[in-house]
């Protein structure tokens, strides 16, 4: 992508615009985007590896701390794949309050990006606002599991922690608020005029381009993907509540903004229907120390999107292997899409859209020569071009799953 | 969006003034953790569920115990709490445990002279 017109820049991994160390090398022409490299592996802290030192019990704990926004979502994905794994059946009430707390969480992070999205483009009276309501959402969790942000609520068979009918009113009192603010927020997303000409055409990602790209969650939805896993593959409680899967035309910033102050009133809903379904009973069944050999993948809606959890257990008290996919790597591919033939004033407010979570998606791969007593980081693309040639000498070719396809998006 | 700034002019900050008004932590908040000597049966199941490897039961002598906490390392997950079968271990509310010193935060419970917890 270089020649001698272009002007090659890093961003990051510090920078002021980002809040985690990533790199972004851009070429640019003027002040057009003219391709983005995408440099991962700063942040990364080896927790699939840790994983597998340490019984399920601490893993939980772990995962939970993957990420302290999504932090229900990637401790709830594991412990489906763990419960699948064991055989356990989960108590009803116990999947209704972790629906309770998923539901909370996804308040607390669409609010957190809306304020975010109004500080990258410098409209901080907004960020104000959302985070100062945000704090309700925050106190609610912490009156229900104990913590703000790592809610430990989880554990193998259940969760910990019940619900009672005080607490219940109190989050009845906080969403009525809650839901105020939102219709005042949707009023600003939609009528105020910067918002609006800042952010419409912004990072277009368009509807052939998302499925191409694997978009997940409010990033595909605002291109118009009508995909959720917590309708198509239900889990927890979900399978009890109805609620509309929010989709946007728009697809750009403007219409991710949408989609996600619309899922925030949805999200209302679906705690209104929990409270008011929620059956009595335990709320969890012993679980045993020892997972019976076994494998499992589970796929969970984070607040950013599709969260997939492999898990293999060999009969013993620690995992053999475990899995992340966090939303943020299903998303990357398509940021860099979003950037080319952009400003680069557009920039921050782009990766942003996505909302992303460096500290989920980092990876890294090093090759060790044992003979020569050395080791070396692979590339990203290196990477990518190895998967695609290990696969061809299995006699996997994906040119041919490519035009299948792209056929199947036309037709 | 006018009429919201209008509506703030008068009001107070929605923050608060932290050092003089503490907040109240909400009950079944994970904070430091308590131990009490007296119940433990030295089963070790904490140590053996910390994820972190924050506590240690020392065994001093016949059914007395010790315990040892680094909280520079707990990750206040309160797992120990639940796997106690005694209920020797307790959250309390104590959230403000930052400390210069970093040997001031391992924290010893030790039975004998009575709850003698080295600060």
């Amino acid at each position: 992508m270089h020649n001698s017109n272009e002007f090659k820049i890093p961003l990051g991994p510090q920078h002021p615009a980002l809040k985690e160390p990533e790199s972004f090398s851009v070429a640019l022409k003027g002040e057009k985007i003219m391709g983005v490299d995408i440099r991962l592996g700063y942040n990364h802290r080896g927790i699939e590896k840790a994983c597998e030192e340490r019984t399920y019990i601490q893993d939980m704990y772990l995962i939970e701390r993957i990420c302290g926004i999504c932090s229900h979502s990637h401790s709830t994905c594991f412990i489906q794949a763990v419960e699948e794994i064991a055989g356990l059946e989960v108590p009803k009430r116990a999947l209704y309050i972790r629906t309770l707390i998923a539901e909370l969480e996804r308040i607390h992070s669409h609010l957190l990006w809306l304020g975010v999205a109004g500080h990258e483009i410098g409209f901080d009276t907004l960020l104000m606002y959302a985070w100062r309501d945000r704090e309700i959402v925050m106190d609610m969790l912490a009156e229900l599991t104990g913590n703000r942000v790592n809610y430990g609520i989880n554990t193998i068979g259940g969760v910990r922690r019940n619900i009672t009918r005080e607490q219940a009113e109190k989050v009845l009192g906080g969403i009525k608020t809650l839901e105020e603010r939102t219709k005042y927020y949707i009023e600003v997303a939609t009528e105020e005029v910067t918002i609006r000409k800042r952010l419409s055409g912004v990072g277009v990602l368009s509807y052939e381009d998302a499925l191409r790209l694997d978009a997940v969650g409010p990033t595909a939805r605002a291109s118009n993907v009508n995909r959720d896993v917590r309708r198509d593959d239900h889990y927890a409680a979900y399978g009890d509540i109805r609620f509309e899967v929010v989709t946007d035309m728009h697809n750009d910033v403007y219409g991710r903004t949408i989609v996600r102050v619309k899922e925030l009133m949805e999200s209302y809903q679906i705690i209104r229907q929990v409270l008011q379904k929620m059956p009595d009973g335990p709320i969890s069944i012993k679980a045993p120390r020892q997972i019976p050999a076994g494998e499992a993948l589970s796929r969970y809606e984070a607040p950013r999107g599709e969260d997939v959890h492999y898990v293999k257990s060999n009969g013993t008290e620690k995992p053999e292997r475990v899995k992340v996919r966090a939303p943020t790597l299903a998303n990357i591919q398509a940021v860099k899409h979003m950037l080319a033939d952009r400003y680069l004033a557009d920039m921050p407010i782009v990766i942003a859209a996505i909302d992303p979570c460096f500290s989920c998606t980092d990876r890294l791969v090093t090759i060790e020569y044992p003979n020569k007593r050395k080791n070396e980081v692979i590339s990203w693309q290196a990477l990518h071009s190895y998967s695609i040639e290990w696969h061809r000498s299995r006699g996997i070719d994906f040119r041919a799953l490519n035009k299948k396809f792209s056929e199947r998006i036309k037709g | 969006m006018l009429k919201e700034v209008l509506n703030h002019i008068m009001k107070k900050p929605a923050t608060n003034l932290y050092p003089a008004q503490k907040l109240q932590m909400p009950p079944g908040f994970r904070g430091k953790l308590k131990f009490y000597p007296e119940r433990c049966i030295g089963c070790k199941l904490c140590m053996r569920d910390c994820p972190t490897q924050a506590i240690t039961i020392n065994k001093l002598e016949d059914n007395k115990f010790e315990a040892v906490i680094e909280l520079d390392r707990c990750i206040y997950c309160g797992q120990c709490v639940d796997s106690c079968p005694k209920k020797a271990l307790e959250s309390t509310k104590d959230v403000e445990l930052t400390q210069l010193d970093a040997h001031k935060l391992r924290v010893v419970f030790r039975a004998q002279p009575e709850n003698n917890s080295k600060k």
